[in-house]
This record gives C-alpha cells, sequence and structure tokens, in this order.
C-alpha cells in the first residue's frame, strides 16, 4: 500500500464563522466568542447567542487560562508519521462554567490530571495558531 | 390528553442478513435479505409494505456508512410505498423508527419496514482508515474541526474523554469497565450473527492494547457489513400476523451534546440522554424494575453506563458497581444486558443490533442466551443523538 506521508497534523479549515479561533494567536490571545448583549461567551460559535437570541456576538479576548475537564492519553498511532503517546484534553475555560475548548496539553502524558490548571500556549502551523495548553505554573485561577 | 403515537403500533417483525468482515454481497443485496425476511417473518407480502425508511440514506462519504437509500430499497424490493423517510438527523438511530411510528398512526401507512444497512467492512478493504485519518492534505472542516487538529483523529479519543471524568468522578475502575466486553462476549456466544464469539475473560481484557486511556480495544465496537430490517405495524393491522405483537410502550427522544449543540455537563454523562430518558418513563407506567432485559448502546463500552444511568436503570455514578464481576447482568441476572453481544461482540450496527436483539428476546427465539420469560426490554440508541423505547408483549 503507497502512502503519501500526510502533514504532521491536519489544520481546520478557514471558514468564516471559525476563522478568528483559529488565527487569534497570532498576537498571542486566545478569542472567544463573546455576546455583548447579555456577555455570554460560547463556544463553537454560532450566529447568534444562544442565550439571548441577539446577533451581537464577536470574538472577545480571554485570559487563556483555565482548567482540564478531562483527558485521554492516546497510544494509537493513526497515521504514519503520529508521535504517540499525546494527551488530548478538553480544557474548562476560566471566564465561564462549562466554557469548553478541545486541545493537546504540553506536558510529559503522566502529568496529566482532572482539574489540572493549564495556560493556552499557540504554536502555528501555516496559517493556523492552534491553541494548546500547558501547565500553569502561577497556579493558575482559583 | 397527551397523544402517544407510539401506542397505535407495534413491531411485527425482525430479521437480519448474514454478517461479514467483510460480506462477499453488496449492501444492496443484504439489505433486501433483511427485508425480505423481515416481511416474511410477519407473514406479509411484499405488497402489503407500504412504508420504508432507514437511518441514515444514501451519501457519497465512501466508508460504508450510508450505503443504501429507502428508495432504492424500495425498487430492488418491489415495494410502492405511499411514505419514505432517510433520517441522519435527531434522534440518533431511532429517528426512522419514531418518524414511522407518527406516519403510521397519522393513517399515511399501515406496515413500514425500517432497515439499517452497513458496508463498513468492505469500505476498509479499500481504505484502512476512516475519513477523519485520511492522509489527504485537505483542511478539516465542520465539527471535525474541532478535535482533528488536534489529532483526535478517531470518536474513541472524544469517548475516552468521557471515561476519564467518569473515572475520576466515582472512582471507577478498568475491572469494572472490563465486564461490559466480557458480559458481551459471554452472550454472543450463544448468537450465530456475532461477529466474535470466542470466549473473552477479565484478565483477557486487561490485556488488550490500550487505544486511549482508559479506552482499550475491547472497549470499541466493530465494523461490518450487514443489515437489520423489522416492520413496523398499526396496531389494528397486527392482529392476525405470524409474531404476538410487540408494543411500542414507550419512546423517548432527544438532541444535543458534542456537535449537536454545545456540551453541558462535565464530560461523566450525556445530558441529552437523560432528557431522552425522562420522555420514556413520562409515557408509560411501567417502571425501571419492570424491565426484563437491556439492550443498551454500546459503541464504545463507556457509553453503556452513561446510557443505564440517563435511563434511570440504575442511579448516577453506580453503573460502574453495578456491572461489577458481571453478575446482575447476566442472563440469569437483576438486568440482563445486551443479550445478543451488543455491538462490541455482535457488530457495529449502529443500535439497529440492540433493537434486533430485543425482538428475540421478547418472542423467546434466544435459545442459549434467551432470558426466562422476558416480556419487557429496554432499549436504547446513540452517542450523538438520543433515541430509547421499551418493548412489551402480552
Ligand atoms: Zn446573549
Amino acid at each position: 500500500m503507497s502512502e503519501t506521508i500526510p502533514p504532521a497534523r491536519k489544520l481546520p479549515k478557514l471558514e468564516p464563522g471559525s476563522a478568528f479561533f483559529w488565527t487569534s494567536g497570532a498576537d498571542g490571545v486566545l478569542r472567544i466568542q463573546r455576546c455583548s448583549s447579555c456577555g455570554t461567551w460560547q463556544h463553537p460559535p454560532f450566529p447568534r447567542c444562544s442565550s439571548c437570541g441577539s446577533e451581537a456576538v464577536a470574538p472577545a479576548p480571554v485570559s487563556g487560562k483555565g482548567r482540564i475537564a478531562s483527558y485521554t492519553i492516546n497510544h494509537e498511532r493513526w497515521l504514519p508519521g503520529l508521535q504517540v503517546p499525546f494527551v488530548f484534553a478538553v480544557v474548562e475555560l476560566a471566564e465561564q462554567s462549562e466554557l469548553y475548548v478541545f486541545t493537546n496539553l504540553l506536558a510529559p502524558v503522566e502529568a496529566a490530571r482532572l482539574g489540572m490548571p493549564v495556560t493556552v500556549a499557540f504554536e502555528q502551523h501555516e496559517d493556523v495558531w492552534l491553541p494548546m495548553f500547558r501547565p500553569d505554573e502561577t497556579g493558575g485561577v482559583a | 390528553m397527551t397523544l402517544h403515537p407510539e401506542k397505535l403500533t407495534c413491531i411485527t417483525s425482525a430479521a437480519q442478513s448474514e454478517v461479514g468482515r467483510p460480506s462477499s454481497r453488496t449492501a444492496l443485496q443484504l439489505t433486501a435479505d433483511a427485508c425480505l425476511a423481515a416481511i416474511a417473518d410477519a407473514g406479509l407480502e411484499v405488497s402489503d409494505i407500504d412504508g420504508i425508511a432507514c437511518y441514515p440514506g444514501k451519501s457519497a462519504e465512501g466508508g460504508g456508512i450510508a450505503p443504501v437509500s429507502p428508495s432504492e430499497a424500495a425498487a430492488v424490493l418491489g415495494i410502492d410505498p405511499n411514505w419514505t423517510l432517510a433520517s441522519a438527523e435527531g434522534f440518533s438511530h431511532m429517528a426512522p423508527i419514531f418518524n414511522a411510528i407518527t406516519a403510521i398512526a397519522c393513517g399515511l401507512a399501515r406496515h413500514v419496514v425500517v432497515f439499517r444497512s452497513v458496508a463498513q467492512a468492505t469500505a476498509r478493504m479499500a481504505s484502512r482508515s476512516s475519513t477523519l485519518m485520511s492522509g489527504s492534505r485537505n483542511r478539516v472542516e465542520g465539527n471535525n474541526a474541532w478535535t482533528v487538529p488536534f489529532n483526535a483523529l478517531s470518536p474513541i479519543n472524544t469517548f475516552a474523554l468521557y471515561a476519564q471524568a467518569y473515572f475520576e468522578k466515582y472512582g471507577a475502575n478498568e475491572e469494572q469497565l472490563g465486564m461490559i466486553a466480557v458480559n458481551n462476549r459471554r452472550n454472543a456466544a450463544h448468537n450465530e450473527n456475532a461477529v466474535y464469539r470466542k470466549p473473552l475473560s477479565l484478565d483477557d481484557y486487561l490485556a488488550s492494547r490500550v487505544i486511549s486511556t482508559p479506552l482499550r480495544l475491547l472497549d470499541c465496537d466493530s465494523h461490518i457489513d450487514g443489515s437489520t430490517a423489522i416492520v413496523v405495524s398499526h396496531r389494528d393491522a397486527a392482529k392476525d400476523l405470524k409474531n404476538p405483537p410487540l408494543h411500542i410502550e414507550s419512546m423517548g427522544m432527544a438532541v444535543g451534546g458534542l456537535w449537536v449543540g454545545r456540551y453541558e455537563g462535565d464530560f461523566t454523562s450525556m445530558p441529552a440522554a437523560h432528557k431522552a430518558g425522562e420522555m420514556l418513563w413520562s409515557r408509560t407506567d411501567l417502571k425501571p424494575a419492570d424491565m426484563d432485559c437491556a439492550q443498551i448502546y454500546d459503541g464504545f463500552s463507556i457509553h453503556v453506563w452513561m446510557w443505564m444511568e440517563a435511563l434511570g436503570l440504575v442511579p448516577r455514578g453506580e453503573a460502574c458497581r453495578f456491572v461489577e464481576g458481571g453478575k446482575r447482568i447476566a442472563l440469569d441476572g437483576e438486568l440482563p444486558l445486551n443479550t445478543g453481544g451488543g455491538q462490541l461482540s455482535a457488530g457495529r450496527f449502529h443500535g439497529y443490533g440492540h433493537i434486533h436483539e430485543a425482538t428475540v428476546q421478547l418472542w423467546h427465539r434466544g435459545g442459549g442466551r434467551q432470558v426466562e420469560d422476558a416480556k419487557t426490554c429496554i432499549i436504547s440508541n446513540g452517542g450523538y443523538g438520543y433515541g430509547a423505547m421499551i418493548l412489551r408483549r402480552d
């Protein structure tokens, strides 16, 4: 079976509703969609606020801090060249309860634990800044 | 007064095609095999069938997940339907059944054949990888874009997040989770259509390779080629048929959560599945303790725990202890579970294996896996959208 060597990562297509999320890291700041009418954050982004219905939703900067809500250590080499093991995690951002983003943890896999304070660390691939997270040495958020 | 269309309908037959990894028959042939066998099992003629529906319809996706449309199946079978439907939307795999129920209750059809066909084993022969893993340089779009760039290249990575959170919150362990696979295999030994029938011990489970912690290879279901068909009939049209009608005592459905909206919760449950469970029990006087057996969705083993809790079969956080040791979920236990082997051992029929197995139990066709005098069965389907039913025979 002849297979071309895939890219190190499959990158997200920059689509109108979500491109801001993937390019936000260009200036080192993570942005999440927020409703300016009621203040609710939402991710993934929608064309309107699912709390109050307002269309006044726009990307807004967040602290980049949060905690690991759950994680898994992936051992399977799904693609040739995929480096394993790695941690795939879901981070609950500090700004709002149940405001989740998926990510990789930049730390030895055995360091991962639920509730771990983390902070964003961008990794640029072509025109995409993937929001990775690393342990927050400052102790993170309360 | 609340209308309960499901109480106007019943299941009058069920059948499965051969199951292959892969099969030498095409998806359309397997579909015809299952549908014709189901129609005959009901004691009906093809000309009696006036509705046909399936999950999810036909798409160009190419992975064998959506190989046959209801209209082409109708043409091949010689069915001239008044009513057809294909649905991948909403309440997951049970959507075409729920829609068939409402169509029958509204008088649009009297006997609807509902099928689910898969050709994923054949598709895997052509390409090892699922669509998420294709080596192409095309960028990822849609919902997959939120996870695939982080190398979550299989659904197991997402469901492993649930399993890890559940383990930590409720103190569950791998020996407890392993009982899902072990119990399924114990039952599959008596199911000649199951793809894996070799006995499996807890030690075998613990020795199997870890894919994405805490989930192992044996926590995953298995792609197959095959088709399942059931006939849903109006209760007035079911009286003189071959099988005792299986009353659709109740149905429950909900959407929401990962990829179908925004996830709300702490990754230890599928919150929308709880809503489906509440709807299910609000439409019947039966109680969880009245269930003689349970066919609970097991795309991954962890689904079973989350579904058992969503359906109120066990309290939150207790599924892990309920299945421990396997006694209470055995064929002679208090809640015989996935009596045909579930998807882990019988193959990924996308919930239709569970529905088929419910009919096997209620028509007492189970042979070595028969639950004694089973009269009620609870069934759940889905990991993204959620459907549940209670079937009952007189
Ligand atoms: Zn708002």
